[in-house]
């Protein structure tokens, strides 16, 4: 989605602003959203994909406005609702106890997947690649700086499920990421430092042979 | 700990929702308040940058780790008790004379959680998330660090899977410290390249 969240590049936004010795929260309702956040997904089948999906669903003028565990608050809230939650029409459960939240922590949520569970790799370390130019009205990790951009295929990350369709509710569609390296000058033209260089991971349908 | 005196902020009216959120999922059973206050505690008070700088303690005063760490850092920070949520993945990437790392989530905010807890407000700020990938030396300047002419600043922009973390070159003159004197001269945000260490 061509959302204001897809920020690599833009200008305006002013200086950073960083705060000395900064807690992890601000406010005691920032404690309570982190927790509700971690919580849910352990009972509720929502992923990082379909929370990224709802955040970047927000318009740009209250995204830009709202905190960061606002957004949040937003996301799951319309999630909730999604699942049928929010009115009981739907069930789920039990809750993840107290005593077993170090574990899920330790735990967490692998993603990536056996290679035979994917297609096969349409890219080899070493092949220029070029980012596509797709705009798709979901979500998507292909930022726009990259799309039309040529790289180099640097790593085979192995298979990981597409997050555009996790997000979406469509079947799965297991498939490489790559690590692909730019140039700071193709990426941003003459102006940019010749010697620097970046880093995106990057799924296999996001690339075309360059 | 449910208690919410000290949010003087204006954002009420959030504080508000967020407490009428937890109280629905409570009644509906998807959640047990307990269970909120223990991932709570977790990230404020056990799970944060003085982890990621044990480590890169360990790999500055250790070889064989170091090589195991740049090999594969979800099974080497695991022989310091470290990993799970937002770092399955984990990638660390080695700062040297040649290279300095720098990592920004553009899209949101990706952040590798095991060793470094969670992101400061600015990590996930428009300011830092648009600039970085287009003018990691202004951003750079800006935190006060100058990276040579002739030194590549390589950006990962990880909006994918993989958490990255950076680890910073060994101070000159630090020689004679124990690996505890060392973890106290690590930064977060040497750590995530906005700062040499």
């Amino acid at each position: 989605m061509d959302g204001i969240h897809d920020m690599g590049g833009m200008h305006g936004f002013g200086p950073i602003e960083r705060e000395k010795d900064e807690p992890p929260f601000h406010a005691d309702w920032e404690r309570r959203m982190l927790g509700i956040s971690l919580a849910v997904p352990f009972v509720v089948p929502i992923t990082d994909d379909h929370l990224r999906r709802e955040v970047e669903r927000i318009a740009p003028e209250p995204y830009l406005r709202m905190s960061y565990y606002e957004r949040w608050l937003e996301a799951m809230v319309s999630l909730l609702e999604e699942r049928g939650v929010a009115d009981g029409s739907a069930a789920f459960g039990p809750a993840v106890a107290a005593d077993a939240v170090p574990a899920a922590i330790a735990g967490g949520f692998p993603l990536r997947l056996p290679d035979k569970e994917g297609r096969a790799a349409r890219f080899k370390p070493g092949q220029r690649v070029r980012g596509r130019n797709m705009h798709p009205d979901g979500h998507t990790r292909l930022p726009r700086y990259a799309r039309g951009r040529v790289g180099t295929i640097e790593t085979d990350l192995g298979v990981f499920g597409l997050p555009d369709a996790n997000a979406a509710g469509r079947a799965p569609e297991p498939q490489h990421c790559y690590t692909v390296a730019f140039t700071l000058r193709e990426l941003w033209g003459d102006s940019a430092s010749a010697i620097d260089t970046l880093r995106l991971d990057l799924w296999d349908e996001y690339l075309e042979p360059a | 700990m449910h208690d919410s005196h000290h949010d003087d902020h204006p954002d009420d009216d959030v504080a508000m929702r967020v407490r009428a959120l937890e109280d629905l999922l409570v009644a509906r059973g998807l959640v047990d308040r307990a269970a909120i206050d223990a991932f709570v505690d977790a990230y404020e008070n056990r799970i944060g940058p003085r982890n990621g700088a044990r480590v890169v303690a360990r790999a500055w005063s250790d070889p064989g780790f170091r090589k195991r760490l740049l090999a594969d850092a979800p099974r080497a920070i695991a022989e310091l008790g470290l990993g799970g949520l937002q770092g399955e993945q984990l990638v660390v990437l080695e700062n040297n004379d040649a290279v300095h790392n720098m990592v920004v989530c553009t899209l949101c905010s990706c952040y590798p959680w095991p060793v470094l807890g969670l992101p400061p407000v600015w990590y996930k700020s428009a300011p830092y998330r648009s600039r970085a990938v287009s003018d990691p030396r202004g951003v750079l300047r800006e935190f006060g660090v100058e990276v040579p002419v002739d030194r590549e600043v390589r950006i990962w922009d990880s909006s994918a899977e993989i958490r990255y973390m950076v680890l910073p070159q060994r101070p000159r003159g630090s020689d004679s410290l124990d690996e505890a004197a060392l973890a106290a001269l690590v930064t977060r945000d040497g750590m995530i390249g906005t700062a040499l260490v």
